[in-house]
């Protein structure tokens, strides 16, 4: 367990330096970092001055120890447009994303899931195709599009729920169905066949050979062992709705994060953008990480083997 | 072919004439996509004016959206097309050498993938795109060079299956070259998941641009893309609501289309797979 425990670590170590070494790169793609971060019609004695003070005239090894040793203190630097500190910034608007991502989560579980038990139990019947043909469209719904009919829908034409900025906990509603939807059929599917798959096991044979309905059969024994790579999903599945509310919180003005990162590429405000990328990413890590410990934790096989 | 179930005729005849659509979009659009007219701003579905009918109606800047939509299919298979080659071709090189190379080489490239699959695609194209700056060039390499993770995967794990073959012992023993090898027996013998993943990736491409275009990084105005499109009609949402509903029907149809068509190339494929 331990082995196995410190192997996984390192892994999500070497991952998140992977990680930052990446977004390393890609801010010096264009050639100049400083050129992204002066204003616009700044001069050139004023950009040679910035660079200078922003470190970026050393040479690159030394910047990357530099920002690596900036990172480790979590110092994200000063945005230079809102003349504030980066982590300061970013703070204030991560429990809004919490919140939506929550939301989001809690509607996709809270469908997902026993959709995906019904679609395995009854798969022969016609709710089963009816929910897969539901699953299958969730899957290729563009968030900005499904979050616009929604504005449409109950915004505009009911007039039920608000449709932008924060107001009251209804506010998060429209959001968090948008923003779910996605992960909603993920759930769908992949609790679908992990119940699939238990319910040919043997076990479930002699269950019911031992005179146990199905329905309890499939309530005290399947539902458990399918519970193990379900678990997993769902962890990873916290990453991408991280990722995917860039686009939600633009559609429907909800301050978090995402809608910081695309205000911030507007306003030239780069080490924002730089330290919402790294967030994620780092966050998305860990829940792989964290993902894999439920794993061997639920399941004893994993734990032996390692 | 009549093992063909008729739901996939559909679906292909379906994204055969979203193509047909994109090809012939100068042939079958009413209008020039970018030509302006204030006096037609946001006309609803169906207006016909002075002998004129906008079957879709107008934007806010007087063009004709049915026209827009045509050409934003181009622009938006196009982007999808050449960003998923893209991808394609560098993810499965990489995948054949760490296969075929083992050792270091095969560490190295593996590492790489878990360490780009641990960066959300969309962050990493958003934040690329906007230290490069948007437009067509950029936002085809940036998502090509972001999405070739998942074949360099597939292609591993089946470069080291098919290495292990004997005919590849026999070939290799003739004094086949290695480059050779891999181009003549391996790779035809390994399409097949790439063929799959690379379905799958279609659509997701066609979401990504759609997405970046409509957050202002990719496709930039006056040209049409359906991201971009319905970008410019958020603002109008109340008040012309066909500005985001129609391009985004064809977005969501697409898409729908390429995923039912790529769940049923899987399971032919690869008979394992099959999700009973």
């Amino acid at each position: 367990m331990t082995r196995h425990l410190a192997g996984r670590i390192g892994q999500a170590l070497l991952a998140s330096f992977g990680v930052l070494t990446i977004v390393f790169f890609v801010m010096r793609l264009s050639g100049d970092p400083t050129l992204l971060l002066v204003p616009e019609g700044a001069s050139a004695e004023q950009i040679a001055q910035l660079r200078h003070q922003l470190g970026f005239d050393r040479p690159v090894p030394v910047q990357f120890l530099a920002y690596l040793g900036d990172l480790v203190r979590l110092d994200f630097g000063e945005s230079l447009v809102q003349r504030a500190p980066v982590l300061g910034i970013l703070a204030e608007r991560i429990p809004y994303t919490v919140a939506l991502a929550s939301g989001a989560l809690l509607v996709a579980w809270g469908v997902g899931l026993p959709a995906g038990i019904a679609m395995a139990v009854w798969r022969d019947r016609w709710i089963a195709r009816l929910l897969q043909a539901v699953v299958l469209a969730g899957q290729s719904l563009p968030t900005f599009w499904s979050g616009i009919l929604l504005i449409l829908l109950f915004g505009v034409t009911l007039r039920w729920l608000p449709t932008s900025g924060v107001d009251g906990p209804l506010s998060l509603v429209l959001p968090s169905l948008a923003l779910g939807a996605v992960t909603m059929s993920s759930f769908a599917r992949m609790t679908r066949s992990a119940v699939l798959d238990e319910l040919g096991r043997d076990y479930v044979n002699a269950a019911r050979a031992r005179g146990l309905s199905r329905s309890s059969a499939v309530a005290r024994h399947v539902l458990r062992n399918a519970a193990i790579p379900v678990v997993t999903i769902a962890a990873l599945e916290i990453g991408n709705l991280l990722a995917g509310a860039v686009i939600v919180e633009t559609v429907f003005a909800w301050p978090g994060i995402g809608q910081l990162a695309i205000q911030s590429i507007q306003s030239r405000d780069f080490l924002v953008v730089q330290a919402v990328v790294l967030f994620v990413s780092l966050v998305y890590v860990a829940c792989n990480l964290l993902a894999d410990l439920a794993y061997a934790a639920i399941d004893p096989r994993i734990r032996m083997r390692a | 072919m009549k093992s063909v179930p008729i739901a996939i005729w559909v679906v292909l005849s379906v994204l055969a004439l979203f193509v047909l659509a994109a090809v012939l979009a100068p042939e079958l659009a009413p209008f020039d996509p970018l030509r302006q007219s204030l006096l037609l701003r946001l006309k609803p579905p169906g207006t016909v004016l002075g002998g004129r009918s906008f079957l879709l109606g107008t934007d806010d800047l007087g063009r004709d959206l049915l026209s827009r939509v045509l050409f934003g299919a181009r622009v938006s298979l196009l982007v999808a097309a050449v960003a998923v080659v893209l991808s394609l071709v560098v993810g499965t090189a990489l995948g054949l050498a760490a296969g075929w190379f083992r050792g270091w080489t095969a560490v190295v490239i593996m590492r790489s993938v878990d360490t780009m699959l641990s960066i959300p695609a969309i962050l990493l194209a958003v934040l690329t795109v906007a230290v490069l700056g948007p437009g067509f060039l950029n936002l085809v390499v940036v998502l090509g060079l972001t999405r070739w993770p998942r074949y360099t995967r597939v292609a591993y794990g089946q470069t080291l299956q098919v290495a292990a073959l004997p005919y590849i012992r026999a070939a290799e023993m003739a004094g086949c070259s290695s480059f050779r090898l891999l181009w003549r027996h391996v790779l035809p013998n390994i399409a097949g998941p790439l063929l799959v993943v690379a379905t799958a990736e279609f659509g997701l491409m066609i979401l990504f641009e759609a997405g970046l275009s409509f957050l202002g990084l990719g496709i930039q105005p006056p040209a049409p893309s359906w991201g971009a499109i319905m970008s410019a009609g958020r603002a109008y949402v109340e008040r012309a609501w066909w500005l985001t509903v129609f391009p985004g029907a064809c977005l969501f149809a697409v898409v729908l289309c390429v995923n039912m068509a790529g769940d049923w190339l899987r399971d032919r494929i690869d008979p394992r797979s099959v999700s009973r």
